[in-house]
């Protein structure tokens, strides 16, 4: 796991680090400016979310709530993703970031189509007053799903 | 010599593989980590209301525990960002000071983290209360385990880095590190968004 050989023997300073085998990984690294600002907008990001929620700003209107909050965090996961973890269109090639639109695509298939799924399922198993519900059978009403 | 050079020769001189492989390999690793977390955040998704009569997330759920949470690994992901660019400036002791900075912010997120499981348990809201508490421990769990080891990551990086200085080796260890770390922080966005204050709107 030592330095592979064509980065020479590790441990000998300035010299080796200064190589050009290593821009990428120097590349990977930020500016103190990106740092700085990522920051500041995560702040920013995180604060106005629990202050809607905490202050209960617009509990009139849970859905609106909702949306804002999921809104202001799809934006603090890209602010995060460009500014953090210095992702780009060049970074290792593109696969990078052809990794990270691939793997988006199967996570927003899992996500809206397992609610969309039981969400139906729910809808469609809900027990009513038919006589498949018998009484005793489900004595809290606070159990059904 | 002549017979020498004669022979066949099956592999290629030249390096046809890219620098840094590593870190798309890590990449790849993190990517397939989140295709777990998004399947517990969409096991969440469907059972976060499922209370089987049980306490709900408004009335389990401390809003200011959260935030002070929140704040400590959004920290963390700053101050890991000084010891990258103290790294890139060839300063080991800044580094290491950045980094221990950062797994101590990361240890004060899973000790109050605990500390939230053990009075939902003593409280009765253990995972085995509903539905809701069942997948509320394990994607919260999940990733609190996902932070523990990285702390651990953290202490054997530091001993390596005080022992062999800032090599190739672990310049590459560091910045692997550094991505694990920040996607951490990316999931605990989803995390207190989805779990926390999605769990307490009416």
């Amino acid at each position: 796991m030592s330095g592979s050989a064509e980065h020479g023997s590790p441990g000998h300073g300035s010299q080796e680090l200064e190589s050009p085998g290593h821009d990428g990984a120097i590349e990977h690294a930020g500016s103190l400016r990106d740092y700085v600002t990522g920051f500041l907008l995560a702040v920013l990001l995180t604060a106005i979310p629990f202050w809607l929620v905490m202050a209960k700003v617009f509990f009139a209107q849970p859905g609106v709530t909702a949306a804002i909050i999921i809104a202001l965090a799809v934006v603090q996961i890209v602010i995060h993703m460009v500014y953090f973890l210095h992702m780009n269109t060049r970074a290792e090639g593109g696969w990078s970031l052809l990794a990270l639109l691939f793997t988006t695509m199967l996570v927003v298939i899992a996500l809206s189509g397992s609610l969309w799924v039981m969400y139906h399922l729910d809808h469609n198993m809900m027990p009513t007053g038919s006589p498949m519900s018998m009484p005793g059978a489900n004595p809290d009403p606070r159990n059904m799903p | 010599m002549s017979e020498t050079r004669a022979l066949p020769r099956y592999h290629l001189t030249t390096e046809h593989h890219p620098e840094n492989g590593t870190l798309l390999g890590f990449w790849l690793y993190l990517m397939s980590d989140c295709l777990v977390f998004a399947c517990l955040f969409a096991v969440y998704a469907v059972l976060g209301r499922h209370y089987a009569g049980g306490p709900t997330g408004a009335q389990l759920f401390d809003l200011p525990l959260v935030a002070v949470n929140t704040s400590l690994l959004l920290l963390s992901s700053i101050t890991y960002g000084f010891a990258m660019l103290a790294m890139k400036g060839n300063r080991l002791r800044e580094t290491l000071g950045w980094l221990a900075l950062t797994g101590a912010l990361g240890a004060g997120f899973i000790g109050l983290e605990l500390r939230e499981f053990t009075h939902l348990v003593a409280d009765g809201a253990g995972p085995q209360r509903s539905a809701f508490l069942s997948s509320f421990f394990t994607l919260v769990g999940t990733h609190g385990l996902h932070v523990s080891f990285g702390i651990v990551w953290l202490v054997t990086l530091m001993l390596q880095l005080g022992r062999h200085g800032l090599t190739a080796a672990n310049r590459r260890r560091v910045l692997c590190l550094s991505m694990f770390w920040h996607f951490l922080d990316v999931v605990w966005i989803g995390v207190f968004t989805v779990v926390y204050l999605l769990g307490v709107l009416p």
